[in-house]
């Protein structure tokens, strides 16, 4: 299913009506805000986590080239290759020459939203590989042929209910809605998987530039089982996602979890420095490095929306939204949902894609005070509506809007004719009493009356009432 | 000690009781109250929506109008506030402009913060005999972090009977534009707030921010549901007598 940011506003109706469908979002996304609340009351400093995280990120981001090049020369030195792409085109053509060239027929898969940005699955099924997502919730969305619906909870969208009625239609097992059931028919199908793969396909948390080594958080085991058992490794990052020492990662490793899933650690951590070396037993004997622009250098060039690369997919800014909450991941039509997809999907895409998005926010804030490292999520959505706007893409009748408003509010005379006259044309079509009409609004809500007298006026009779 | 009021536009044409009894209650305090009558809107409609030339232009108008010699500006929104104090030095680049942009800046107060923390008040001896909850403004919540003087004042209000809602910040949906650019999402949002205020049982839900308490009462009398709104101020102001 083809998704596009264009169309925000109409999938926004179509799953504001989905009565199931917000349940399922409102369970999750509270769910998650809970635990995560409750591990956070166990970590005084807290604060202090996020504005060390901040720190070093704003570091890296400002000398991105340096790390990016010593993360090169030492995952080199260390036995890997690295792989530049400028887009997602470019990055999934040279993992599918890859797989040719080693005449691969299947990929073990574990989560990676920078694979969905490139579009990388329906390249490689083209060419016949067969591309296998072992991530549960990456499966379930694979199997039902949706995009991930949330950055680290793809699936969230879905109850047991539809999952079970999806395992039993598409893996011929009988119906069952016990989450310990689906679980273990997937597990048999993904164990057969990861056997046969000649490749695995993994994302990359953190890559830390002075060691070269690749970090992958996860808590299925799958990953672990994706990166280790295929004779080829290919782990893909998007180029903000280089730390410089190792002794950054361990701030990372606190916050991450915990901004997600509400977990003091995920159950698996792997470090991966290098394919097999010689006298080890296991590992892959390849390890390939592809690491993706696809639009973020541009983002280097913009000192204010440079913090937007800070990110590190945690999602909590997405469960926190009141508008993620009820419109959901899918209807932002793009792989990053939520308040930072409304911030990256414009800026990866191009603004006129996705230049609803910055708009798709009450700019209640949030956002911000969610995200551990500190990102201003939602004053980065307002200089974004500033690019809409001075890049002329915004609708002419909201341009004309603006002229008529700057018109009656530049003058206080104008001003002040103006509230005199809707006020004397309300009375004269004996509409006084009844509530204003407003396209937009009183569809659903009702407008108040225009106040029989202003606060000007009235402020004439104060001012009286003063000096006696 | 003299306070120029800051009125903003939403409160001028559809809410002026919420000014008059900000003016009541400063004068009860002994302040010396002057209103700019040229005053007209801060501009934060043409930020918010990207149209920062046009807001420019306010911006600068708005510095001229306060840029008298009072002690102080003080304005019943949260959300007005935090266009001056805030987003003013992003629009306002003109060094020539600088002096007067802090001068205001420094000077401008939401009337909450204003009344616990500039006057140091918390009771204004006045009785509201009913059940009340408090909605956090987002604004006014996460722009100005002002979360405790308007409750210490809700708190003082003799007869009153404050309750929490839970997720008393989570937004109610107005969003300025946002509004009628997704009046579908802006009113989903404003119904789930809604459920957490009638879940308290109260008679009467309590905001700093008009637009809050428009977008809310607009859908409260769309549900028909009894419970009323009133901005703190009027709530402090309303039985005082000048």
């Amino acid at each position: 299913m083809n998704l596009t940011p264009r169309l925000f506003k109409t999938y926004a109706r179509q799953n504001l009506g989905n009565a199931g469908l917000r349940k399922a979002y409102r369970f999750a996304t509270s769910h998650a805000l809970l635990k995560r609340q409750e591990v956070i009351r166990e970590v005084p400093e807290w604060e202090e986590l996020r504005n060390q995280a901040h720190r070093i990120k704003k570091e890296t981001i400002d000398h991105l080239d340096a790390y990016l090049e010593l993360l090169e020369e030492k995952v080199i030195t260390n036995g890997g290759k690295v792989f530049w792409a400028s887009d997602g085109r470019e990055a999934s053509d040279y993992i599918l020459r890859l797989a040719k060239q080693f005449q691969v027929k299947t990929i073990v898969k574990s989560k990676s939203m920078t694979t969905e940005e490139m579009g990388l699955a329906p390249v490689l099924e083209r060419a016949n590989i067969e591309v296998v997502e072992t991530d549960l919730g990456e499966y379930i969305v694979q199997l039902s042929r949706e995009m991930p619906s949330h950055i680290t909870a793809p699936a969230l969208h879905k109850t047991r209910d539809e999952v079970g009625r999806l395992f039993a239609d598409r893996l011929g097992i009988p119906y069952t809605n016990v989450p310990e059931e689906l679980c273990a028919a997937a597990r048999k199908v993904l164990r057969e998987k990861f056997l046969v793969a000649e490749m695995g396909i993994s994302g990359v948390n953190f890559a830390v530039a002075e060691t070269g080594t690749i970090v992958v958080v996860e808590n299925e085991g799958n990953a672990r089982l994706s990166t280790g058992m295929p004779r080829v490794h290919v782990a893909v990052m998007g180029l903000e996602k280089v730390i410089p020492r190792f002794t950054d990662l361990p701030v990372f490793l606190k916050l991450l979890p915990m901004s997600s899933t509400g977990q003091k650690q995920t159950s698996y951590v792997s470090m991966i420095s290098a394919p097999r070396r010689p006298g080890e037993l296991d590992g892959p004997e390849e390890f390939h490095l592809v690491i993706l622009d696809n639009g973020r250098s541009k983002i280097l060039a913009d000192p204010r929306m440079r913090e937007s690369l800070y990110c590190i997919r945690c999602g909590a800014c997405l469960n926190i939204c009141p508008v993620y909450q009820r419109v959901g991941g899918h209807t932002y039509g793009s792989v990053y949902s939520g308040p930072i997809g409304s911030v990256l999907t414009p800026l990866y895409q191009g603004l006129e894609e996705a230049k609803e998005l910055p708009y798709a926010s009450s700019l209640c804030g949030a956002c911000s005070d969610i995200c551990p490292v500190k990102i201003d999520i939602h004053h980065l959505l307002l200089w974004l509506r500033k690019q809409v706007v001075d890049e002329e893409r915004a609708p002419w009748q909201q341009g004309l809007l603006m002229k008529v408003f700057l018109l009656g509010m530049k003058d206080d005379f104008i001003y002040r004719a103006g509230s005199r006259l809707l006020r004397a044309a309300r009375a004269m079509t004996g509409k006084r009493a009844k509530p204003l009409r407003v396209p937009g609004w009183t569809e659903t809500r009702d407008f108040p009356n225009l106040a029989e007298k202003t606060f000007k006026q009235i402020w004439k009779e104060l001012e009286k009432e003063d000096s006696n | 000690m003299r306070v120029s009021l800051f009125i903003p536009c939403l409160v001028d044409q559809f809410f002026p009781q919420v000014g008059v009894s900000l003016v009541r209650i400063l004068r009860k305090l002994g302040i010396s109250v002057d209103y700019p009558m040229e005053q007209t809107c801060c501009g934060q409609p043409a930020f918010n929506t990207g149209y920062h030339e046009e807001t420019l232009e306010l911006a600068q108008r708005f510095l001229m109008v306060f840029n008298r010699g009072t002690d102080y500006i003080v304005c019943p929104s949260g959300s007005c506030t935090s266009m001056v104090k805030v987003f003013y030095p992003e629009i306002v680049q003109d060094p020539s402009l600088h002096a007067a942009l802090e001068s205001v800046r420094m000077r401008t107060f939401e009337f909450s913060d204003f009344l616990v923390n500039v006057l140091g008040v918390v009771d204004l001896g006045v009785r509201f005999p009913f059940k009340l909850t408090y909605h956090d403004a987002c604004h006014l919540l996460r722009e100005l972090r002002i979360k405790e003087p308007p409750r210490q004042l809700i708190r003082h209000v003799r007869d009153a009977e404050f309750v929490e809602m839970e997720h008393s910040d989570s937004c109610c949906g107005f969003g300025g534009t946002f509004s009628v650019k997704f009046p579908e999402i802006s009113t989903a949002m404003c119904e789930d707030k809604i459920s957490t205020i009638v879940k308290t049982g109260a008679e009467y839900l309590v905001a700093n921010d008009s637009s809050c308490l428009m977008q809310i009462a607009g859908s409260l009398s769309r549900m028909g549901l009894p419970i009323k709104t009133i901005h703190l101020a009027e709530l402090l102001g309303g039985n005082l007598t000048s």
